[in-house]
Formats: C-alpha cells, structure tokens, sequence
C-alpha cells in the first residue's frame, strides 16, 4: 500500500527539486503505477501546478509537458500525424480512457518502467528530454542513465519525414504487453525500438550493409518479401529477451521477428502509396 | 490539509489526509456507486468525472481534487437512468457491481462522441470490466440507446 505522509504542490521547478533531493521525498506523476507498489514516501511532490501539462507546436519540434496525460497523447489533432500517429497508437492500448486521463508522460518516462508503450514510441522518434538541472539529452541516454534526483521537465520531439508503426503482442487486451515493437524508417534508415523484454525498451539500428539497400527500399515501398524477411530477422537478433510470467525469452525473440516483419511491411506499403501519389501528380 | 471540492454541484470544504484516496473520499460522503473492484487501478469500478473526464478515484489522491469539480453516479441521475434503462432491457448484467462504473464511461463517451462505432465502443470502455457477462448484452443495450438517441428519444 502506498503510504504518504506530506503533500507538496510545487510552486516551482526549484522548489520541487529542492524536496526532491531527499530520498524520502517523490514526485508523484499521475500516481499510478506508484500506487501499486509498497511504497512509504515522505513528502509526495505534485507537478501539477506548474502549467506543464501542454503540448506546444513549434515550427520544428513538438513540445509535450511532463504532466501531459497519455490521453493528450491520444486525442491531441497536431500529434495525430507525428510519426504516421505512433503516439496514439502506443497509448491506446493502456488500461481504458479513465487510467489515461490520469496517467502522465513525465511519469512514464521517469518511471523507465520494462512495460512502457510510451518509452518505446518515442524511442522511435527523434526525442529528447529535459532536466530541471541536466537540460536537454537524448530520450535513449535518459533511459539508459534515468533522472536520479533531477526532475523531467519536458519532452521534444522533432518533426521529420520518419514514417512509424507501432506493435504490441498482449495476452489479452488492455494488459501489459508482452512485447512492444516501434518501427521507424526516414532518411536516415531504419530504427527499432523494442520494450517490454521484459527489460526497458532499448533502440537498435541495421548492420552498415543492410542500411545501404534495404532501408532507402522500405523508405521508398521497393523492397521485396525476402529482403523484408532477412532485414527483419537480422533486426530481431539484435535484441534481447528475457522470460517473466508472462512468456520465456524465446518467445518473445520470435515474436520479435513477426512484429518487425509485420512493422517493415507496413512501412513498406506506406511507401509504395506516397510513390504511387507522387507519380500521380 | 484543507481541500475544497465540488461534488455533484455542492461546494465541500474539509480537512483529509495527504494519503486519502478520492474513492475513499467519495464513499465518505455518501456516494456509494462508487466502488472499489480491482485495487490495481483495472477495473473501472471507481470511475468518476473529475473536470468533466472520466477518472479512476481509485487512484487519485483527494488533495488533488482540491479545487475542482467532481460528479459522480448519483449526480447524473436523469442521464444515468435514461441509459441504464437500455442496459437492463437487454438483461446485460448479472450481478450489476459492476454497472455504475460502466454507465459513467459510457454517458463520458456518449458525450465525446455522440455517433460511436462498434469498434469505438469497444476500445473506449475497455477499461471498465464485468466478470459476469461478455460484453454482448452491454453493447447491445448501448446500440440501441444510441439509436433512440439518434431518433430524437422516441421509441
């Protein structure tokens, strides 16, 4: 059970992060997944004053607060083409509207929790995070390294011609997935971010040899079946697994394979359709 | 630490703990439809409005409600009973624990999206669980609430 002593709704990031030197002190979030535990905190922190929970658009780069709801994510029109709409579809298997109207992006991400759909979408954009002492660093060192004492402020994400898919396997609906499987091909080749290992989502990227021809086909909607099927195989090696209650190590490897096949050809077809439409024009 | 909430349109102003939970809050001031099914945040039993979104109160904490609105099964009585009137015509529930919870995402989801699909049905109330039934005779009854809607509540 989750035990509070004090609550404090910060007045400013400085005097959050002045409580938040104590060991015994926490920074709430959206409290859910913090409630399951048997957790003993001494003065619970609340960001919720501070106007953070705003996504703003800049010419660039999209701005998300940390106390932004993963429901925001998910209904939030500006977002809805970021990424070919992987934000919306990360989130939209989490619990139900109620869960997602609570839970936070900051919360998610601090949390670096194995199970988080949200860590493995924005591993596949172009994300950064930034820290009330740290200032801005890439998501994939955040979630590497974590906050420790600094307080996760905000979250950019760049605007690029990256297209995404987003794939989870779940026992059964509405549970923490089993794996998760974020897909993403631009310019600079193809990235894959894997969660729920059951370890947190890590990036991996394609061998030199494969990046030269295989992603530009993705990209451009020429690859072919078998070229899909060694790029995807070669992909899935490169990530690790481990087995919980909810499936062994080798399960998940395979099921690695069919998510990054199933997400190639899908980025695939999205680029056989913008060919098609530009020969159109 | 004081709080003040308007629950159901009447202002509240008292002193709770910092760990009371706004579920427990609730049932402390009578309103029972709210309900604790799950205690991992899943089942969508405790769901209540708070600033006009559907919300687990399971899991927020009642000094995070000071200053806002909440509504709760029993303050949305006219809109509950047109609608659950529709649930229990098709017999959906069994044990109807889990009911209110249910009606309240649904009347949320009527609100938001007046003309759902089977498919936005699904994925917006999929966070509110029965362990009675399949889920049949509720979407049924909400399919044919909707469609009484759109004839302009005539039968």
């Amino acid at each position: 059970m989750l035990k509070i002593k004090e609550y404090v709704k910060a007045e400013s990031l400085a005097q959050a992060y002045e409580l938040n030197q104590k060991q015994a002190n926490r920074i709430i979030g959206g409290m859910l997944w913090m409630k399951m535990g048997n957790v003993k905190i001494h003065t619970a922190i609340d960001l919720s004053g501070l106007g953070l929970d705003t996504v703003e658009e800049r010419e660039d780069e999209f701005v998300i607060g940390c106390m932004v709801t993963l429901r925001q994510l998910e209904v939030d029109d500006r977002l809805a083409t970021l990424g070919s709409g992987i934000l919306r579809e990360s989130v939209k298997n989490i619990v139900g509207v109620q869960f997602r109207n609570l839970a936070t992006v900051g919360g998610s991400l601090a949390g670096r929790f194995g199970f988080s759909d949200v860590l493995t979408a924005l591993l596949a954009l172009d994300t950064e995070v930034e820290l009330y002492r740290g200032g801005r660093i890439p998501l994939a060192k955040f979630a590497a390294e974590g906050a420790g004492s600094d307080i996760l402020v905000r979250v950019f994400v760049k605007k690029d011609d990256r297209r995404c898919v987003y794939l989870s396997h779940r026992n059964t609906k509405t549970d923490f997935p089993v794996l998760t499987i974020a897909v993403s091909s631009g310019k600079n080749g193809i990235k894959v971010a894997a969660g729920a290992r059951p370890q947190r989502a890590i990036l991996v990227t394609e061998d030199e040899s494969l990046k030269e021809i295989c992603a530009p086909d993705i990209y451009n909607g020429r690859a072919g079946k078998e070229a899909i099927e060694i790029y995807a195989a070669q992909l899935a090696s490169k990530i690790p697994t481990g087995s919980n209650m909810r499936a062994s190590a080798a399960y998940r490897s395979h099921l690695a394979g069919v998510l990054i096949r199933r997400g190639l050809t899908a980025l695939n077809e999205s680029g056989k359709e913008e060919r098609g439409m530009k020969d159109a024009d | 630490m004081q709080i003040s909430i308007t629950l159901n349109g009447r202002k509240i102003t008292e002193d709770v703990t910092p760990k009371l939970l706004l579920i427990d809050w609730l049932r402390a001031h009578g309103c029972y439809s709210v309900k604790r099914g799950c205690e991992t945040s899943n089942c969508g039993l405790c769901t209540v409005f708070m600033e006009d979104k559907p919300v687990l109160s399971c899991s927020v904490l009642a000094v995070r409600a000071d200053g806002k609105r909440i509504e709760t099964l029993e303050g949305l009585k006219e809109e509950a009973e047109e609608f659950g009137a529709f649930i229990a015509g098709q017999g959906a529930e069994q044990c109807g624990f889990c009911n209110p919870g249910m009606i309240m995402n649904a009347i949320a989801l009527f609100r938001e999206n007046p003309e759902p699909t089977e498919e936005e049905i699904k994925e917006y109330l999929a966070g509110n669980l029965c362990r009675c039934s399949g889920y049949e005779g509720q979407l049924r009854g909400i399919q044919e609430f909707l469609s009484y809607k759109k004839g302009g509540g005539a039968q």
